[in-house]
């Protein structure tokens, strides 16, 4: 039984730290919040050249051929630094897409691109307010052409291709839906870019008219691999809450060791004590659950779906108290636009609703553990 | 990463089960599986009888306490041999509940400062289920603030070099069942509070001590008062030096909430079970979107401390310290389980109301609820825990202690109430 990782892969997170450090420091992430620019992409070529983007993509397909173990550890340095890239996008989702049901030529085609960062890669999937299910997906292929409209796309403004999910053929309720790549910079295309939360992680509406669709993987499988691929994204991204929940507690705690009030410091106080030890405890219960993730992922278990929700739910909890009480301990001036607190805040709250918001993980989470217990009873 | 056993561990594990299998009292599961909160579920015979029968067992065969070194009656396992031990007997769980304080934490306590012949003495005892000790350490007074205590030990003035001891103790879980006790006194009350208390251990039976069930507020009774009147202590049942008590102690407390933490279960389990078989408007209540949420919020936190205890694990293994993580167990658990039974009794509706057998899980919630309280105030209130965290963990500064430097005698003992 090993619940840690392994020293190497403790060795490889470090150097991203220190190459974060350098290059993404808040000023990084605050040129793309007040700037026209949709993602840095200076820094997302470094993470390229250092084979951060790689790191889960085999040699074959231009990648590092590291593992999904490292590719975790990597979010969660990325986390911790918000950085304004398309990573999320592009490698935790386009990526696993081509992975998992891509055909070897449109492995060819775009996995190396995505891995050196000369291509960024989206999911199109949700196209109205509320938990996105089969029946609300109303985009459809006839005859390799795509119509329809999907918002929000993380990264939809700048990104080269969609992986779609569309209704196409015959294929009834299950088999309803199935999944498309689509040229973002073809015919048939309009973009624009959303007014968010989070303009550090740019979203877009786009706009589909005839837009030419390959198909990615089986007709009517669209569905299926849509889940397995966000189970997968949803443990990576629970890195990135979790070193994002890690730094706003660290912001909280230095700012209360260093802030007097009343002739002491304001961490003395138990009331101030008190939110950050419930934070640190919203925090490791986070770890635990998101290291439970990794091991899944990594291994492709059979217990990865109960393992990702859990991930996920334990995440998001962590980063949105942390990211919340980092404001309030460090009171009003964490209300200023000048402190990185709302940084934190607003991904915080971006990242909650990516792959869909918590209320709907819960659900699946209670769905996927009832199936397991009638599995194993069975 | 992985959860499978290294074939030691697998080997380790085989030789376990083949011996419990063997020698485990079978006929008891069917009580042990209904065991309540702290209690051990056996009633058709006497259940301490049961489980030192069980240790008596275990330790023969050299199974006793686990992790303890050989040489003090203990298994001398290796962390993840214990871990492994311990999810082996877990259908015996029960039966080691009265041993638990002794084990836990007054034999380490005594391996950290007794005396050679001592540890000889008694730790083996205690791995065999012979002598069960408690520890004297709360007080009316002194509770959290553990340093306020003021049951008093002074010299003889026969000039044997015994301590006489009077005061008096509280919230000492299985006095009445204990032979031996682990008691802090304050021998010197000129000094600031943290420097004038002395560590001692007595045979409970030793003249002058008396003990009394304290009725809890649900009504069973484990806690205890301890009362001591002119209780003639030998000075060589000292532990570590005069004055040196407040040390003696943090070793006992740094182990009990280890091993309380790692005890506890949230009841998440249970309350699952429950939602997939009660109904609301003729579905089951697992249907529920609400229902979902709620228990998918104790999910996420059942399994985080799961695997926080793995990590700890894996830690150990590695011959890491298990570092800070282990912290939170308490402090989750408690009002974990509480809310599980709320939101259990909340399910039954007006009928939740109702105890007693013939409830859901033979009202597991029910007791659950009522006995909770305590779980979130023993062994270091939610506050306490909370203060730790915030200051050994987090390294933030102590609250400004008003009695830091002032001679015990001079540090005021009550407030002023409202008239």
């Amino acid at each position: 039984m090993n619940l840690d990782f392994s020293d190497d892969q403790k060795l490889l997170q470090e150097q991203l730290r220190r190459f974060l450090t350098e290059r993404c420091g808040s000023q990084v992430v605050r040129a793309i919040l007040d700037g026209p620019e949709p993602y840095d992409r200076s820094l997302y070529k470094g993470l390229a050249e250092l084979g951060a983007l790689g790191a889960a993509i085999p040699e074959e397909y231009g990648g590092v051929g590291l593992g999904h173990l490292e590719l975790c550890l990597f979010a969660e340095e990325l986390g911790r630094v918000v950085a304004p890239v398309p990573v999320a996008s592009s490698i935790y989702l386009a990526a696993e897409f081509l992975l998992r049901a891509g055909s070897e030529a449109q492995k060819q085609a775009w996995l190396p691109k995505l891995a050196a960062a000369e291509a960024v890669g989206c999911f199109a999937f949700g196209e109205v307010l509320g938990r996105v299910t089969r029946d609300k997906i109303a985009a459809s292929v006839q005859g390799g052409r795509l119509t329809g409209v999907k918002w929000p796309v993380a990264d939809g403004d700048c990104a080269d291709f969609a992986v779609v999910a569309a209704r196409s053929g015959g294929g009834k309720d299950e088999r309803a839906i199935s999944l498309f790549l689509v040229d973002l910079n073809g015919p048939g295309v309009r973009r624009e870019t959303l007014q968010t939360i989070d303009p550090t992680r740019s979203q877009a509406r786009l706009t589909f008219d005839g837009a030419p669709a390959e198909p990615l993987g089986g007709e009517g499988d669209g569905w299926f691999i849509a889940e397995q691929v966000m189970d997968r994204a949803a443990v990576l991204i629970a890195f990135e809450q979790l070193g994002g929940a890690n730094r706003a507690l660290e912001m909280a705690r230095d700012y209360a060791l260093d802030r007097m009030a009343f002739g002491r410091p304001i961490g003395s106080f138990q009331a101030i004590k008190h939110m950050l030890a419930d934070m640190y405890v919203a925090g490791t219960l986070a770890r635990s659950n998101a290291y439970y993730g990794a091991w899944a992922l990594s291994v492709s278990a059979a217990e990865l779906g109960v393992a990702a929700a859990t991930a996920r739910i334990s995440a998001t909890e962590a980063f949105q108290q942390c990211a919340k009480n980092n404001i309030q301990v460090h009171g009003g001036m964490g209300f200023t636009w000048a402190f990185d607190c709302h940084l934190y805040y607003r991904r915080s709250n971006q990242l909650a609703l990516a792959l869909g918001s918590l209320s709907t993980w819960e659900d699946l989470l209670i769905e996927r553990m009832r199936n397991a217990n009638v599995a194993s009873a069975a | 990463m992985n959860f499978d056993d290294t074939p030691e561990e697998a080997a380790f594990r085989a030789k376990a089960r083949a011996w419990i299998d063997a020698n485990a009292p079978k006929h008891l599961l069917p009580e042990l599986k209904k065991a309540g909160v702290g209690g051990l579920g056996v009633t058709s015979e006497d259940p301490l009888q049961a489980a030192r029968a069980w240790q008596m067992k275990k330790f023969q065969a050299g199974w006793g306490v686990p992790h303890w070194p050989k040489e003090y009656g203990g298994g001398g396992f290796s962390p993840m041999e214990r871990v492994i031990w311990r999810e082996e007997e877990e259908a015996y769980f029960a039966l080691t509940i009265p041993f638990i304080l002794a084990v836990g934490m007054c034999g380490p306590t005594l391996m950290a400062w007794a005396s050679e012949e001592d540890k000889k003495r008694y730790l083996a005892k205690i791995a065999s289920g012979e002598e069960i000790w408690c520890q004297l350490f709360s007080e009316p007074a002194g509770g959290s603030d553990l340093g306020g205590l003021r049951t008093r030990a002074e010299k003889a003035t026969d000039g044997s070099g015994d301590w006489i001891v009077n005061g008096q103790k509280i919230w000492t879980s299985g006095a009445h069942l204990a032979d031996y006790g682990l008691l802090i006194t304050r021998t010197d009350p000129n000094v600031p509070k943290h420097k004038g208390l002395t560590a001692l251990f007595l045979n409970m039976k030793t003249p002058g001590v008396e003990v009394w069930p304290i009725k809890q507020a649900n009504g069973d009774s484990y806690f205890n008062e301890v009362f001591f009147t002119d209780v003639r202590i030998p000075d060589s049942q000292r532990l570590g030096a005069v004055g040196q008590g407040w040390q003696v102690s943090l070793t006992t407390l740094m182990n009990e909430r280890q091993s309380i933490g790692a005890g506890m279960t949230t009841r998440f389990p249970q309350l699952f079970a429950y939602c997939a078989e009660a109904e609301i408007d003729g579905r089951p209540a697992i249907d529920d979107k609400m229902v979902r949420s709620r228990l998918a919020q104790l999910a996420v936190k059942e399994s985080g401390l799961k695997y926080t205890s793995i990590r700890a694990i894996t830690a150990l293994s590695k011959g890491n310290d298990p570092g800070p993580e282990n912290s939170v167990g308490k402090l989750v658990a408690a009002s974990a389980m509480q809310d599980a039974a709320m939101f259990a009794l909340d399910l039954q509706g007006q009928a939740g109301v109702v105890t007693g057998e013939d409830q859901p899980l033979a009202g597991v919630f029910q007791s659950v609820l009522l006995r909770s309280p305590g779980a979130r105030i023993e062994g270091g209130t939610d506050q306490i825990l909370r203060n730790i965290i915030g200051e050994r963990v987090l390294g933030l500064p102590g609250d400004i202690r008003v009695d830091k430097d002032v001679p015990f005698k001079d540090i005021p003992t009550r407030g002023r109430a409202k008239s």
